[in-house]
């Protein structure tokens, strides 16, 4: 078993080519005079499994939607090397975003949810409710297509809201802690569940937690971010192979990146204000 | 991916004669009370020989509404053409006005103000004049109910269009939808329940605003619906009939209150908090 600095140091090899999206310099001050976000390079390869793991208030949250395009950064850029762009040069990347609510429409069934991007799309009705259906079957919802939210279960509500999000098959999701709100047995599930349509599908992830358990089961690199003013502090690689399961759950190697990822999430919280 | 956490399931609803069986005694009892109210009613009228004049035992007020049936009739679909004409106008220029509001904070800044001003004033104050000035009476009295009806379905459909949560509008705006798509697919729905318990506000206020516009119009000799009938009534001491028209329009309430209750529980079953059976 390699030391904890050793893993922490050693990120797997990315996927080759340019990144998905990169991110110089990114800054967020709000108009309070707050600095949410500071200073944030990232690159993100196409395919990768990144986690923003902080304590509340660092910002992961912000820079997911910065991300996202639904605010926009003070200063920096972020750049989408790879997608297409509009006339006036603005990135059209395909997104899936999942809230930390399922935020689903409570007058529509889970079917009319999960088509809902194609439906603003434009797409017919016809086309878009065989795609949406395909959604809710990959997610294991198949039968459930005229049930409203009312009647799902809190996890089934979310397995909606991941359909929602696959439905236009992005290149990208971006996911704001959703699984926090559910018990843990419903959250190792769709972690499993996740990670299995991830490794068939290839698109890439950005998973904010506040979980170390959970970053480490799932991704292969881990942002470690501070709070005061919000901060990337230290990269960490998880280098087990995929597919994981529920032996890596208990295994000597994943209890290694824990501690050094903990270790890292320490550190960040005690130089909070130093630097 | 695999199974599935389990789904609530509904349990299934027990009946007795085609409704469910924990209905009953909300439609019993209240029917157990009025018919014990009313038996006390004819019973100490007749002990004390209180005079017809006076107070009227309810046997006779039944039998001068049958009487007057025909003169009734007339005068009830006169109050109802009046209370639900003003009501969908006030519904539809309600929702309208709402969905101008949610489109630019600048116009409900500026006009909303004015609607309240539209509420807060006393009908009875504005309708002589509302009456002197528009010729065709039943015009008046369709303005005078509309007035009054308007208000709840305007501020609550407002609050409603509002009240969209905010992810959701993120979500739109991530899949880049138009205005229009997010007014049609997201805030319409999203104040649906809010438009309809307003509806169900304004249906009682609308005949209440009918009903003093016609005692208004009726006291400057107009003839027209049921208030005009008991105006009438009691200038000729008829107080069985007075009693009989005053029946009348209870009923009417009451009716439009359950109808738009139904509209709104049949709207909303599906999906929203309010339409839903209690469980547990």
């Amino acid at each position: 078993m390699p030391e904890g600095g050793t893993l922490a140091g050693v990120p797997p090899p990315a996927p080759p080519g340019r990144p998905l999206v990169a991110l110089q310099g990114v800054e967020k001050r709000y108009a309070t005079g707050t600095l949410a976000v500071r200073g944030v390079n990232l690159d993100i390869p196409r395919g990768e499994f990144l986690s923003l793991l902080g304590p509340s208030g660092c910002g992961k949250s912000t820079l997911l939607r910065m991300i996202a395009g639904l605010i926009a950064p003070s200063s920096g850029t972020i750049d989408w090397p790879a997608s297409p762009h509009d006339a006036r040069g603005a990135a059209q990347p395909r997104l899936g975003f999942v809230f930390q609510e399922p935020t689903l429409l409570p007058w529509s069934s889970a079917l009319s949810n999960a088509a809902l991007p194609l439906k603003l799309e434009g797409m017919p009705r016809s086309e878009r409710e065989d795609r949406a259906a395909g959604a809710l079957a990959r997610v294991g919802l198949a039968g459930f297509e005229r049930t409203y939210p009312r009647a799902l279960s809190g996890g089934m509500r979310m397995r909606v809201s991941i359909a929602r999000a696959l439905v236009t098959r992005p290149d990208i999701l971006l996911m704001d802690e959703p699984f926090a709100a559910l018990d843990e047995i419903t959250r190792f599930r769709l972690n499993n569940d996740l990670l299995e349509i991830w490794q068939e599908t290839g698109f890439t992830v950005v998973f904010v937690t506040h979980s170390v358990f959970e970053s480490v089961y799932l991704s292969r690199r881990i942002a470690v971010m501070a709070a005061r003013p919000g901060r990337i502090e230290r990269e960490v690689g998880v280098p087990a192979p995929y597919p994981r399961g529920e032996a890596f759950r208990t295994s000597a190697e994943y209890a290694a990146v824990c501690r050094t990822v903990s270790l890292a999430l320490g550190e960040a919280i005690a130089h909070r204000g130093a630097a | 991916m695999t199974g599935v956490d389990d789904a609530p399931r509904p349990e299934p609803v027990r009946r007795v004669l085609f409704l469910p069986a924990e209905l009953w005694p909300r439609i019993l009892m209240p029917i157990l009370i009025g018919a014990l109210s009313l038996g006390a009613w004819e019973w100490a009228v007749r002990a004390n020989e209180v005079p017809v004049y006076i107070l009227p035992p309810p046997s006779v007020i039944w039998a001068a509404l049958l009487r007057d049936w025909p003169s009734l009739s007339v005068s009830l679909g006169i109050t109802l053409q009046i209370t639900f004409a003003a009501l969908i106008v006030a519904a539809a220029a309600g929702l309208a006005l709402a969905v101008l509001f949610a489109q630019s904070k600048w116009v409900e800044l500026s006009l909303f103000p004015y609607a309240v001003v539209l509420q807060v004033t006393p009908i009875v104050a504005i309708a002589p004049l509302i009456i002197i000035w528009v010729d065709d009476i039943r015009l008046a009295l369709l303005i005078c109910a509309w007035i009054v009806a308007f208000f709840p379905i305007l501020s609550n459909t407002t609050l409603g269009l509002n009240s969209v949560d905010h992810n959701l509008v993120d979500l739109f705006r991530l899949y880049r939808a138009t205005r229009f798509q997010t007014l049609i697919f997201l805030r319409l729905p999203a104040a649906m329940p809010y438009f309809l318990s307003g509806l169900r506000i304004s249906g009682g206020l609308a005949l209440i605003g009918a009903i003093v516009a016609e005692f208004v119009a009726g006291t400057g000799g107009r003839a027209s619906g049921l208030a005009y009938r008991i105006l009438e009534a009691g200038y000729q001491l008829q107080i069985p009939r007075m009693f009989a028209a005053l029946f009348l329009i209870c009923l009417t309430g009451i009716a439009i209150f359950l109808a738009l209750g139904l509209v709104q529980h049949l709207a909303l079953r599906r999906w929203h908090e309010s339409a839903m059976r209690k469980e547990g």
